[in-house]
């Protein structure tokens, strides 16, 4: 143990920097760009207020990830539970004291940004769980005590999130804390009778869900019913897409987007855009550089010596996936809408905090992998 | 402990590494099956995307379609157009229709009728459609409208094109009228559908109707780009529209005018046409209606007037009437006696007077003149119309062979074509009645033809045309109401009717001649007859009946042979005169209108070089030497004046070309 110790010790700040994971960094700037571009594109080819705003925060947040990315993931670990509880504590305050916006109350008003923790909590489960798995010998991960706490810890949020309303937010955190709760080793059976208890409860929770949320799931299994009403999002988002063919219509020719027809353009329908303009030619780079980006965060997690790197890694990779098939399956048509921003691409100073937030842990284990931790 | 631990981490390890490898593969999966959803949208159903997203882009705005006009021989506009200023709403477009119809009756003073209309017409159609609030708006409120129009979202001020007669009624019968496209345009015009906007306006009888097609135009297309709330953001293609084919017609609007007053408060019709070229110069049926008033929908009293008018004004009476040809038709049964070697301009007959009528097989003929003839020969019998003389000559020639020659010279068969709802009229023979009513044929039936009553039924264009192709000299042509600029001048016409003539007297045999020789696209002018002098001779017995003394139409001669005309009356009866009636020996005006017979006249002048032949039909206006014959002195001194004027029109265009 004091072997490792000293080794992290004995590291000088360059050479830190030299450990850096220099191909996700790239792909982050990557995605910066293109991001950038699309923004760019959905304000008419001008620097207006998105574009500039975007640009703006994903050159601070890159840096603020470069320079979370020296905090020790020793120190992660022990601030752990304190990350979350925090978070947990800014999505109550949310809910009490939050700004209404579009029938839902999940922002904090922090002067230069509007922080939805709802988008924190997403980061904070992943270290949340990994932190109470890292503790947890593998004999028993599936005692009574070892299920019921980290489904308590992942309800909680849930709960707070889709009375927001936020439906879509609060499925992305339940699925990072499921995904985690797999990795840990959970039972497969308690996942087959969760899922079973789902799929028979499921009429019952659609019957409590909000006429809009209802709507949205009923217009998604038939979105010609109301071609103007539910239905309109997902029809011009396929036509947006579909139009765009192989080669794409080109940057600032999207006419779709351009002339409004676009719900959420910046935000959830980003790649809606994208897609048009770039065509499948560009959608395919775009998920060449998620699927890179991806692989690097699981490799890092794969060379991490410590299981709480090694945990976070593994759940926040699989994380950002969910993120980006939740997103695109959704602007396909694959899947019914749910408010679920596009990591990186989507306008959102929130999403993007939490995504880099949780790169620069990442870079951590990285930089620290040798890092034994209690 | 260590080792306990140690060895627990690599278990933990283990497991972890095996689970993510399950979930990699997972991920897998799903990333191919995004990957093929973006193939399938952007690859596989690009064209369909890419066709849906156009059209949610471009918005097509098609204008009104420019009517060709029409003109007469001097270019004279006689059916034109003029703006029209409309205000359309699309109810779907309106978020609150109440509100937008209330702020525009206020700004128009709209009536509280016109507000009742346009919700009954709203809620008869679907959302989607145009509703027409007004049709017939003001310049002034035309921009009023359209100032205020920034707070009236949804509301449309169009302008479109209206149809304009300039000369009103004259030319009804000929070009019909537009009006407001109907379901069932629609269905039965493929090109209408096509180029339909609201409010589009369609012919709907005569030439308007016909010609449809032609002079419909192309619409004009305004394509810009919208929003996702339909709001315009900018032009990006303006198609500019074609205006229709302007069609000039054969007609000269004096002539045609003067037509018109000479049957006015009459009804019956008059037909000018040139017996060479086959152009129709006047063409009139009476009475008429103002076409101009369909222009923004009739009113149903005006039209309720109009349909149980019991002069029919809706009716085409030139080419939709049908009538009895009454002794117009006797110079036909003359030529076809003579023809066919029935009789010899010699032969006699006595007539008695209808006292002592002919009697045959227990039927009685009688004669119009109560003296009767006395011996009459064929030029005589022509001359005065005398009625027993033609049912014997009809007698020895037979119906068959009688109608023959009538068909020859254009009985029985439209004259125009497709142009107009044309009826054909009957010539009858023995096969038709055997083979339509089913009963062999009568001798009696066979002696009332020849005096041209009894099943035989005519239009006046069709006796126009007889008399034409009589007066030419018995020569096949080709009647022409659409003036065509490649049309064969008149010394080439000639030339051909001589060289026709020429292969005439080589052939023997009249009768067996086929129909093939009268295709219209081979443009010869076959003879119609065997024996020129025939011809000659009926000619000559109708100058006669004209300008001797005696003749029946001997009151309305010209005697300057500049305007020297040749004639032949008519008076069909409309029923069977009883024998009391007969005795009573009635004055026309004492008998009921509905009851008199009609009267004809058909000529053709001037004598010494015919050019124009001429059909006059007044209904129920007694004889035709009384009520028909002295229209046409009128008429022949206009005539022939005008075709001066004609001429030198002519003469431009040749040498022009």
């Amino acid at each position: 143990m004091y072997l490792n110790t000293s080794l992290s010790e004995q590291t000088t700040f360059f050479q830190k920097l030299r450990s850096f994971d220099f191909i996700l960094l790239f792909c982050v700037l990557v995605l910066g760009i293109l991001s950038s571009l699309a923004m760019y594109s959905t304000d008419g080819g001008e620097l207006l207020y998105h574009s500039k705003s975007h640009i703006i925060r994903f050159a601070i947040f890159f840096i603020m990830m470069i320079v979370i990315s020296f905090i020790n993931i020793k120190t992660w670990h022990a601030i752990g539970y304190i990350f979350y509880f925090l978070v947990l504590g800014l999505l109550i305050w949310a809910s009490l004291f939050g700004i209404t916006a579009q029938g839902s109350q999940r922002w904090i008003d922090l002067y230069f940004l509007n922080l939805q923790p709802s988008e924190l909590m997403k980061i904070a489960i992943i270290v949340c769980f990994a932190k109470y798995y890292h503790r947890v010998q593998i004999g028993n991960v599936n005692k009574a005590k070892n299920i019921i706490i980290p489904i308590l810890i992942l309800l909680i949020p849930t709960a707070l999130v889709i009375s927001q309303p936020d439906l879509g937010t609060s499925i992305l955190i339940g699925l990072s804390g499921i995904i985690v709760l797999w990795l840990a080793g959970v039972n497969v059976k308690y996942f087959f009778y969760s899922t079973l208890a789902f799929i028979i409860s499921a009429p019952f929770v659609i019957s409590i869900l909000k006429p809009y949320q209802k709507m949205r799931i009923l217009t998604f299994f038939d979105p010609d019913k109301d071609p103007l009403g539910a239905g309109y999002q997902i029809i011009q988002s396929k036509i947006a897409v579909g139009s765009g063919g192989i080669t794409g219509k080109g940057f600032l020719k999207g006419t779709q987007g351009y002339l409004e027809f676009l719900p959420e353009k910046h935000t959830d329908f980003i790649f809606t855009l994208y897609s048009e303009e770039f065509g499948f030619i560009g959608s395919l780079f775009l998920l060449l550089i998620y699927a890179i980006l991806i692989f690097r965060i699981l490799r890092i997690g794969a060379l991490s010596r410590s299981f709480f790197g090694k945990l976070f890694c593994y759940g926040f990779g699989s994380a950002i996936f969910v993120y980006i098939t939740v997103n695109m399956s959704m602007v396909l048509g694959l899947l019914p809408i749910v408010g679920s921003p596009l990591p990186i691409m989507s306008y959102g100073g929130s999403s993007m905090l939490a995504t880099m937030l949780g790169l620069s842990i990442v870079m951590s284990s990285k930089i620290y992998n040798k890092q034994q931790i209690a | 402990m260590l080792s306990e631990g140690i060895g627990s981490n690599i278990k933990k390890s283990n497991l972890i590494t095996r689970r993510m490898f399950i979930a990699s593969t997972a991920k897998a999966v799903v990333f191919f099956g995004i990957i093929s959803r973006l193939f399938y949208l952007q690859v596989e159903k690009n064209k369909k995307y890419l066709t849906l997203s156009d059209k949610n882009r471009i918005r097509e705005n098609r204008l009104h379609p420019t009517r060709g006009e029409f003109k007469d021989y001097f270019d004279n506009i006689i059916a034109g157009n003029l703006d029209v200023y409309e205000l359309h709403v699309i109810p779907e477009q309106v978020e609150d229709f109440r509100v937008l119809i209330t702020r525009v009756k206020q700004i128009l003073d709209l009536t509280d009728k016109d507000i009742d209309n346009v919700y009954k017409v709203k809620n008869k159609q679907k959302p989607w459609e145009t509703i027409i609030i007004s049709d017939n708006l003001t310049w002034d409120e035309f921009t009023k409208i359209n100032y205020y129009l920034y707070d009236l979202p949804g509301l449309k001020p169009v302008i479109t094109v209206g149809r304009n007669y300039p000369y009103k009624e004259v030319y009804t019968h000929i070009l019909g009228y537009v009006s407001e496209v109907s379901k069932d345009d629609l269905q039965k015009n493929e090109t209408i559908k096509k180029r339909n906007v609201p409010g589009l306006r369609v012919g709907k009888t005569g030439l308007e109707k016909m010609l449809e097609n032609e002079i419909i135009g192309t619409n004009s297309v305004q394509r810009f780009e919208v929003n996702a709330y339909g709001k315009r953001i900018n032009q990006i293609d303006y198609e500019n529209g074609q205006q229709g084919k302007t069609i000039k017609l054969t007609i000269d609007s004096e002539v045609q005018i003067f037509t018109k007053e000479l049957l006015k408060d009459k009804a019956g019709s008059i037909s000018v046409m040139d017996i060479y070229t086959g152009d129709i110069i006047a063409m009139n049926s009476s009475p008429s209606f103002d076409p101009n008033l369909f222009l923004y929908g009739i009113s149903p009293e005006i039209w309720k007037k109009i349909k149980n008018d019991p002069l029919k004004p809706l009716l085409n009476k030139t080419v939709s009437g049908l009538y009895s040809p009454g002794s117009t038709i006797k110079p036909i049964v003359a030529l076809s006696a003579l023809e066919n070697d029935v009789i010899t301009t010699n032969f006699k007959v006595n007539c008695r007077g209808h006292k002592n009528p002919l009697e045959m097989h227990g039927g009685k003929y009688h004669c119009w003149k109560k003296e009767g003839h006395g011996y009459m020969n064929l030029k005589n019998a022509i001359k005065q119309s005398c009625d027993t003389y033609f049912y014997e000559a009809a007698r020895l020639l037979g119906v068959d062979r009688l109608n023959l020659t009538a068909k020859k010279f254009g009985l029985g068969e439209v004259v125009l074509g497709n142009y107009f709802n044309e009826k054909k009229g009957l010539v009858p023979s023995t096969k038709w009645k055997k083979k339509v009513i089913g009963q062999n044929w009568y001798l009696g039936e066979t002696l009332i033809n020849g005096i041209g009553q009894g099943y035989i039924q005519t239009t006046p264009l069709q006796l126009c045309l007889m008399t034409a192709q009589l007066a030419n000299g018995g020569h096949k042509i080709y009647p022409k109401i659409i003036f065509d600029k490649k049309s064969e001048s008149v010394e080439s016409i000639m030339d051909k009717m001589k060289l026709s003539e020429q292969a005439n007297k080589d052939e023997t045999n009249f009768i067996e001649r086929t129909e093939k020789e009268f295709d219209s696209n081979k443009k010869t002018y076959p003879t119609l007859y065997r024996n020129k002098e025939n011809v000659k001779f009926v000619l000559d017995a109708m100058f006669r009946s004209t300008n001797e003394v005696y003749g029946t139409s001997y009151s309305s001669r010209i005697e300057d042979p500049k305007y020297q005309f040749a004639g032949k009356t008519g008076t069909a009866q409309v029923k069977r005169i009883t024998e009391k009636e007969r005795e009573l020996d009635l004055k026309t005006s004492q008998i009921p209108y509905k009851q008199r017979d009609h009267a004809w006249y058909i000529a053709f002048g001037p004598y010494n070089n015919p050019r124009y032949a001429v059909s006059i039909l007044v209904e129920h206006g007694g004889s035709g030497s009384s009520a028909a014959a002295p229209m046409a002195k009128k008429l022949f001194k206009i005539i022939i004046d005008r075709h001066e004027e004609r001429e030198k029109i002519n003469n431009k265009n040749s040498t022009n070309i």
